[in-house]
């Protein structure tokens, strides 16, 4: 009860969070804080070993539960992102205040942390899959956040695309796991270990896994939507695009990697992307300028370097990875708040027009040097730990391409610490558009607060190590790990990388003016990237919907009608064929009655409607039709439909009534010859289709059972004698409720269709 | 369209086509009728009666635009629903009480959103082509 409570509280505090942070409160912190709190308490049952879990029936008939644990990974990021929350949701609130829609951004950040909790602590596939899409949709409405602006509007699509597409994937695996192993529990399966990678499906499953959570975590050639995301408020991308949801990519492989560790290709693809990731993530932070893209490209170096760790085998690089990723959430949402500060207090985020900040800010200074230092990997704080391991694991498996981009990635890190602490808070004061100093507590208090951690987690490792990290890492690689988290590891070769690392990322700072130069002259790089790939992409896809609505949809109703019948008509012929050819009913022994003279009033109808010269006579003669078809239905004893066919009719004449003064009906049949010979062969194949159809039905045996329970049911369970009504509104309620909606959105559409159209003519008119 | 005729006709139909709508909508569960037609016959009623009127009449008769009665409708429909979960039963389970005998339920709050979707539907549908 106590998981499913808090995830359901997540979402149901969206209006509380909407209210206060309409107003700007920074009560409004105190939703995710209180979560923490929540999800703390879980701390001592993971340590001792433990993962709660709950199952609730979601839907039985297909093995789908609503299904949560707790375990060291899950708890994990349930803690990031509740904690990093409280500090975003606190900073947010003096960063935002006066802004437009705070309600809405509210709202929909709050729906993002709970549908991320939600994707975590899921224990269920399918639940994983709808949290997992929640992410994608209120991660579309946070980019989003100033509609107006068409850049926003072109990143929140792109990021919307690109994630939903990876979740397409992550269903298509889901259903080949479920089918394939007869479970859709996530810990069933990764305990089923090698059964997973024996199914016959699992390259598939491999692959769709692996595009689901690469375009999720920004990888290589998926990685353009991120830093487009950056046009999102500062607390958003510190949030969600730094932290926690791109992370919940590697989230999604970690899960998984019990069950796939050391499949060829599982192996294959994650190094493969994570290293290419790491490479051109480190390639184009070195040619950015703005504060927040230069961050997110380094994001991208790190979420390459996350994946490439959980694609190398065995549990120290599970503990590496686990590491990293707790250190960079926090140094990267530290210096994402720090980037935010600086864009509220300067008026720009371009790194190249700021310097010497120090002086006008110095409690901003001092957190980017501290979140600096730590991405930087330098020793005492956590970064440091988390590239030191990495380099270790590599270094155990002597594996030299992967050593030589983790040294690039880490060298492109040291270099971005260096353009946000030391550029634009050192040397001398450059003017900026505004006047700037340190804001008050609630911006200031996120980025302290992570940086401090980042230090003290630094040096005392295994506050963090052993009571949660080492069993966030248990979960990835299958195995326990007795290896403690320790900051010095005495004189190693790891060191000497670390080293040269950072030599190196100095000697990149320091000329990092002509490294940008020789980098931004790379014109093939804008030209070819996946970002213009994804535009031409987007451009044929709306240039295939011309063509084909151009195709199908030419704007005459006439050639609507006429092939939508025609396709009716020949669609009977095969389904006519194939289940036996036209059969004719028994012939009924009484077939001389009252319906008899009906029908040869229909025929009449039928031939009016035919023969009419006008609109009018026309309409007259189509309303003759209808009411001769409902007193066929009263006779037949279906008093409903005759009823509802009457009333029908009456509403189509005065609609008719309204329509025939205003649009141009009343000219004559304007029809060639040869159209209406067209025209005529539709209405005699639909007449004939239609005629097989129903004698071929009527020749079938009647199966009486499902209306032998609705006669039988009706009056006990429904307490109606009417089976019409009964069945509508309460057996099958479901579909007339879904009924209902098509009808009022086919008014509204139609409405908006008609005003349309009558603004046009009147503004022809004048 | 403006004849005196039409225009005093309506006027007399207008009543009995929302009384008699609300007779068939009620009596439906267990005679021929329910929300689908009793919508549809007071639809009618109030179509007939704006024909000669125009748009600002109808709006100002029913005090709401068309489009917010489908989505009352919608709503109450959905609502409805909602009580079935309370007793651990799949959503749209109707519940019943029985007050001197009379069967009420929550199918009866379905059916009046099925009959507010179907005025709304078809007003919003007239509208547009109501006179100013």
């Amino acid at each position: 009860m106590d998981i499913l409570a808090l995830v359901a509280a997540s979402f149901l505090l969206a209006p509380l969070a909407a209210w206060l942070g309409g107003r700007s409160s920074p009560l409004v912190a105190a939703i995710p804080a209180s979560l923490f709190a929540g999800f703390c308490a879980f701390l001592p049952a993971v340590r001792s070993g433990r993962t709660p879990s709950e199952v609730y029936a979601w839907v039985p008939s297909l093995g789908i539960d609503a299904s949560f644990r707790v375990d060291g990974l899950s708890l994990l990021f349930a803690l990031l992102i509740t904690g990093i929350g409280t500090l975003v949701f606190l900073y947010a609130s003096a960063y935002l205040k006066g802004q437009e829609r705070l309600p809405r951004f509210y709202a929909a950040l709050t729906l993002f942390m709970a549908a991320m909790l939600g994707a975590v602590l899921a224990d269920d596939l399918v639940l994983l899959v709808v949290f997992w899409e929640l992410t994608s949709l209120t991660s579309f409405l946070l980019i989003g956040t100033t509609p107006e602006s068409a850049e926003a509007r072109r990143s929140a699509q792109q990021g919307l695309l690109v994630t939903v597409g990876g979740g397409l994937a992550l269903l298509a695996a889901v259903i080949l796991l479920g089918r394939g192993l007869g479970t859709y529990s996530i810990s069933e399966i990764v305990a089923s270990g090698s059964a997973v990678a024996a199914l016959p499906a699992a390259p598939a499953i491999v692959v769709l896994l692996a595009v689901a959570a690469f375009a999720k975590s920004a990888q290589a050639p998926f990685h353009s939507w991120l830093p487009n995301a950056m046009v999102a408020p500062t607390p958003v991308s510190a949030f969600l695009h730094s932290a926690t949801m791109v992370k919940l990519g590697v989230y999604l492989l970690a899960r998984f990697n019990p069950a796939f560790e050391g499949h060829g290709l599982w192996v294959l693809l994650l190094t493969s992307a994570g290293g290419a990731t790491m490479v051109a993530g480190a390639v184009l932070a070195l040619r950015e300028t703005d504060f927040k893209r230069l961050l997110a490209y380094s994001t991208v170096v790190s979420l390459g370097t996350l994946v490439l760790m959980i694609g190398l085998p065995g549990e120290m690089t599970a503990l590496a990875a686990v590491a990293f990723l707790f250190g960079h959430a926090l140094y990267k949402a530290c210096l994402f708040l720090v980037a935010g500060i600086v864009d509220h207090e300067t008026g720009t985020r371009e790194s190249t027009a700021l310097g010497g900040l120090r002086h006008a800010m110095p409690v901003t200074a001092l957190a980017a040097a501290l979140g600096a230092m730590s991405m930087a990997g330098l020793p005492l704080f956590f970064g440091f730990l988390g590239k030191e391991m990495i380099y270790e694991t590599i270094l155990a498996d002597t594996w030299w391409p992967a050593l030589a981009v983790a040294v690039v990635a880490n060298a492109t890190m040291v270099v971005v610490a260096g353009i946000v602490a030391v550029r634009c808070f050192l040397g001398p004061r450059v003017p900026t558009p505004s006047a700037p100093h340190d804001p008050g507590f609630r911006m200031l208090a996120g980025p302290v607060v992570l940086a401090l951690l980042g230090l003290v987690f630094g040096v005392a490792p295994w506050i963090a190590g052993d009571t949660l990290l080492t069993f966030a890492a248990q979960e990835i690689s299958g195995r326990r790990t007795d290896v403690p988290l320790a900051l010095w590891h005495g004189f190693t070769p790891a060191l000497a990388l670390s080293a040269m690392t950072l030599v190196m990322g100095v000697a990149a700072f320091l000329r990092w003016d002509a490294l940008r130069g020789a980098l931004s002259r790379v014109r093939e790089i804008d030209a070819w990237g996946p970002d213009r790939g994804y535009d031409g992409l987007l451009a044929g896809l709306q240039r295939l919907a011309v063509w084909q609505t151009n195709a199908i949809q030419n704007g005459s109703l006439r050639v609507y009608v006429g092939r939508v019948l025609a396709t009716v008509a020949l669609a009977g012929a095969p389904a006519l064929y194939l289940l036996g050819g036209v059969a004719f009913p028994a012939p009924d022994a009484g077939w001389l009655r009252p319906d008899l003279a009906l029908a040869v009033a229909l025929i009449f109808a039928a031939l009016a409607v035919v023969g009419a010269r006008g609109f009018v006579s026309g309409i007259v003669a189509a309303g003759m039709l209808g009411f001769a078809v409902a007193l066929l239905f009263l006779l037949n004893g279906a008093p409903d439909l005759a009823f509802t066919q009457f009333s029908v009719e009456a509403i189509a004449i005065v609609i008719l009534l309204a329509i025939v003064g205003r649009l141009p009906f009343r000219q004559q049949d304007a029809r060639t010859r040869r159209q209406r010979v067209r025209d005529g062969g539709i209405a005699v194949g639909l007449g004939v289709s239609a005629t097989c159809v129903l004698l071929g039905i009527l020749a079938m045996p009647f199966d009486a059972r499902l209306s032998d329970y609705f006669r039988a049911a009706s009056v006990p369970e429904a307490h109606g004698r009417n089976l019409v009504n009964v069945i509508l509104v309460d057996f099958r309620a479901l579909d007339t409720l879904g009924e209902i909606s098509v009808l009022g959105l086919a008014a509204v559409a139609a409405a908006a269709v008609i005003a349309g159209v009558r603004r046009r003519m009147s503004e022809k008119a004048s | 369209m403006n004849s005196p005729i039409f225009k005093a006709s309506s006027r007399a139909i207008l009543p009995l086509a929302l009384l008699f709508s609300v007779y068939v909508l009620l009596r439906g569960h267990n005679e021929p009728g329910g929300g689908f037609i009793g919508g549809l016959i007071a639809a009618a009623g109030l179509a007939v009666y704006a024909l000669p009127r125009g748009r600002s009449v109808l709006v100002a008769l029913i005090r709401v635009w068309p489009k917010a009665l489908i989505g009352a409708g919608l709503a109450l429909g959905l609502v409805s629903g909602l009580p079935g979960l309370i007793s651990n039963a799949p959503y749209l389970t109707h519940q019943w009480t029985f007050p001197g005998g009379l069967a009420v339920g929550t199918a009866l709050v379905f059916d009046v959103g099925v009959y507010l979707t179907v005025v709304g539907a078809v007003l919003t549908f007239l509208l547009p082509y109501l006179e100013d």
